[in-house]
């Protein structure tokens, strides 16, 4: 009897309830499709502003140096929206801290594209982090200008990711170029390679090996999160390798030559442009062997690497010129670095989508005008743009130079390439020598 | 009638149901109101809250300590990861969870097995292991696991029945991120309904008795070893159904989501929260899920600087925590029931187990009793 009252009672209550749902939901559903057939998404735009975000490591391990990044971009914004803006609209930029670590950069993604509701990302950093949100942007349609990044994902299948681009070389012609620099210039080189174990490492491999493929003897990795690269330099130097070809972070610069001293091992070290700042790898020396080591900017003095754009080393170019004023002017405490210059010339490529998108903005204008860039498009890279309705991929080229005193002494000109097996040639485009307007903001 | 409803209230089962359906309504209703973003707010805070929930009954209830239920929660990420590589996939969730689940559970019976020789800070140092170990495995098999990069997760379509049922009461179709919202909260009200109950239960009171006194309770039959083991492996499936989740809201399982942050932030959500305490657990969650951006935002509207703003949130995190522990030892919701106690103690105390009225939501109050010393 008992039970029988409890299962009519439990049977009552849920009656109760689905009559409550039933009472307010809405019924039945009409089948008729909202019209919306206008011009584009305009979310993150006004009359007179446009939202633009970023996700950035502002803390964490890798936070010294990319942190800097969103400063010379912010500062960038700041000198074009005192000059009025673009079209009329100045540029709101909202800047997220993931910490590197990818569930962080998926939960700020979601504020600025929910929340703050962005127009545009712009210059999200990371290979893993970026990864992490890339798909959710593309689904969002909203356009993901100038990953900081050189992986492929970002450009070379633009079917899956229409409105993501790729700005800095890709690690793939990083490698192609050092690779057929080593093959014609050290062809007796045995050649190791310590690489980070994503996307930057894999790519650049396949670069590399199309070149180097006999003359490598070793390839050791690590992961981003280990702070031990002792093992991995151990087996580079048990391998006899007498050229290191480093794809490597900041940090894991600094972490390798520290032990390489410790190890008594001195090969001819070869660091990718985005582990190779100076200044930076200088200072993080000091700090990781507490002080016994006495960095500056030249201790990577004898390196090779890359550069495709401008940076602090050299203070006539005019381009740096234009980051000096505005930096100055318009910037944080501290000195320009190259991390800001970075910034500053990726907020300057964006402007300039921003003007080609014309008056009316919308998402889908943004992205055409990306891929309409003119070859010629006047900025700070050294070599053209690759960006056309079949690549998203960006700055075509680099130049390979030797850290003197802190300083890239060019090695070779400017080299450019594609992906695959598209040759190396040198640039003509004349890229690297144009100069910026005499207002600084793109036209 | 009203008799009949006492007795009623007095079946712990039926009592945690209602509490259970009326936290689906108030889910549904909450989650119906609510923007896309808050929807994902709230699921942060459902999957914290799940695995939370299980670490609270391992250290409330059967007082043994885990660091690295971080690492169990990757175990149920990395399944849920694998299940479902791609939209094509045709997994269903319900059976994507329960994988997660048994998965997680099968390695809670590995490690509750090692774990029940252990104590205090052995206990400790081999969990912290498991938090630092399970990353490295993602690292080592790269092909397989997505190294470093991770793997994706594709979260599945909103199922034709969820868009209906979500038209039918809102007047719009549910999103995706919505979907995975209720999804979330569905996990963890089913989650909160068996621990509640299974603390409430003959094997619940067995982990209580082996944390009050291991000698009293092996003399009065309760084997030691097992107790530890079941308490453990429970805890374990909280924790996989939790990171299935994560993985779904993040669409990412990648070692850099696990580190042992993610093991200490569900300690700090339990301390907070408070011992033993479901709803405290849950409280935990929210705080740990809201604060860093609420602060983030202070921060940002006072005038600091991006960098100076994010760096904010992990030192009121800290300042809050010590706060807690000075002024509030036995956590937030420890607390709370401490106040109730006082105030209710000029009435002559009622005895052990007779039916009072719950102070907070039933399914809870029985568990905070627990903790009563």
């Amino acid at each position: 009897m008992n039970r029988m009252h409890r299962m009519s009672g439990l049977s009552a209550a849920m009656l109760a309830t689905t009559m409550v749902l039933a009472a307010c939901g809405a019924g039945g559903r009409d089948d008729d499709d909202d019209g919306g057939g206008d011009g584009g998404s305009t979310v993150g735009v006004t009359d007179d502003t446009i939202t633009v975000g970023a996700h950035f490591p502002l803390t964490g391990v890798a936070a010294p140096g990319y942190s800097e990044i969103p400063t010379g971009a912010q500062a960038y914004f700041d000198f074009v929206n005192a000059a009025g803006g673009v079209h009329g609209r100045t540029i709101d930029y909202v800047v997220k801290d993931d910490a590197y670590n990818p569930t962080n950069t998926s939960k700020v993604t979601n504020e600025l594209v929910l929340k703050d509701e962005i127009f545009a990302m712009v210059g999200g950093l990371g290979t893993p982090t970026h990864s992490a949100v890339v798909d959710f942007l593309n689904e969002e349609g909203v356009p993901d200008l100038f990953v900081s990044s050189g992986s492929l994902q970002w450009g070379d299948a633009v079917d899956d990711r229409p409105v993501t681009f790729g700005w800095q070389p890709d690690y793939e012609i990083e490698g192609k170029i050092i690779g057929q620099y080593v093959a014609e210039n050290m062809p007796d080189a045995k050649v190791g390679l310590f690489l980070q174990d994503d996307d930057f490492g894999a790519d650049a491999e396949k670069g590399v090996r199309q070149f180097l493929d006999e003359q490598v003897v070793e390839v050791q990795r690590y992961t981003s999160g280990n702070t031990d690269v002792g093992p991995q330099i151990s087996a580079l130097q048990a391998s006899g390798a007498d050229l290191v070809l480093a794809f490597t972070t900041p940090s894991h610069t600094a972490l390798s030559q520290l032990v390489s001293l410790k190890l008594g091992f001195k090969p001819q070290w070869y660091v990718s442009n985005v582990g190779s700042d100076p200044d930076l790898v200088g200072s993080l020396l000091t700090r990781f062997s507490e002080g016994d080591v006495e960095g500056s900017s030249g201790s990577l003095d004898g390196v090779l690497t890359t550069q495709y754009i401008p940076g602090v080393d050299a203070p006539d170019n005019p381009w740096v010129q234009l980051w000096q004023k505005v930096w100055d002017e318009y910037g944080e405490d501290g000195p320009l670095t190259n991390y800001r210059i970075y910034g500053m010339s990726h907020a300057y490529a964006f402007v300039q989508a921003l003007q080609a998108a014309g008056e009316d903005l919308t998402r889908e204008g943004l992205v055409e005008a990306v891929e309409g860039f003119a070859e010629d498009a006047p900025g700070p890279q050294l070599a053209p743009y690759r960006y056309s309705a079949d690549s998203h991929l960006g700055i075509s080229g680099l130049q390979v130079v030797r850290i003197e005193k802190g300083v890239g002494e060019p090695l070779t000109p400017v080299l450019t390439s594609d992906i695959g097996d598209t040759e190396i040639t040198e640039d003509t485009s004349g890229q690297a020598d144009d100069a910026p307007p005499e207002s600084g903001i793109p036209e | 009638m009203r008799g009949r409803a006492r007795r009623w209230a007095s079946v712990t089962l039926v009592r945690h149901l209602t509490v259970a359906v009326l936290g689906v309504v108030a889910v549904t209703f909450v989650l119906t109101a609510v923007s896309d973003f808050r929807a994902i707010q709230l699921t942060e805070m459902a999957y914290l809250g799940t695995a939370a929930a299980g670490l609270t009954v391992l250290t409330g209830l059967n007082g043994q300590i885990s660091l690295g239920h971080g690492a169990l929660m990757a175990l149920g990420a990395y399944t849920t990861a694998l299940l479902l590589p791609d939209r094509e996939a045709s997994t269903p969730l319900l059976l994507v969870v329960l994988l997660a689940v048994l998965v997680t559970v099968a390695a809670g019976v590995v490690v509750g097995v090692a774990a029940a020789r252990l104590h205090g800070p052995y206990l400790a140092g081999a969990t912290l292991a498991l938090a630092v170990a399970v990353p490295g495995i993602a690292l080592h098999f790269e092909s397989r696991l997505g190294g470093e990069q991770g793997l994706p997760v594709a979260p599945p379509e909103v199922p034709g029945w969820a868009l209906d049922a979500g038209y039918f009461l809102t007047g719009e179709d549910p999103t995706r991120t919505k979907f995975i919202a209720y999804v979330a909260w569905l996990t963890l009200i089913v989650t909160f309904l068996l621990l509640a109950n299974l603390s409430r239960s003959r094997v619940g009171r067995r982990w209580r008795a082996v944390r009050d006194d291991e000698v009293a309770a092996e003399l009065a039959g309760i084997d030691l070893a097992r107790a530890r083991v079941s308490a453990f492996v429970v805890s374990a499936a909280a924790a996989g159904a939790g990171g299935a989740m994560l993985a779904l809201a993040v669409r990412l399982a990648a070692p850099g989501s696990f580190t042992l942050v993610l093991s200490l932030t569900l300690l700090t959500a339990v301390v907070l929260g408070g011992l033993g305490s479901l709803t405290g657990a849950l409280l935990g969650a929210g705080l740990l899920t809201f604060l860093p951006q609420v602060v983030t935002d202070v921060g940002t509207d006072a005038g600091l600087s991006d960098i100076q703003a994010a760096q904010l949130s992990p030192l009121v995190y800290g300042v809050v925590m010590v706060v807690v522990v000075l002024l509030a030892p036995r956590g937030l919701m420890g607390t709370v029931h401490d106040l109730v106690v006082r105030r209710r103690r000029p009435a002559p105390p009622p005895p052990p187990d007779s039916p009072h009225p719950p102070s907070r939501a039933g399914a809870v109050s029985t568990t905070t009793k627990g903790t009563t010393p």
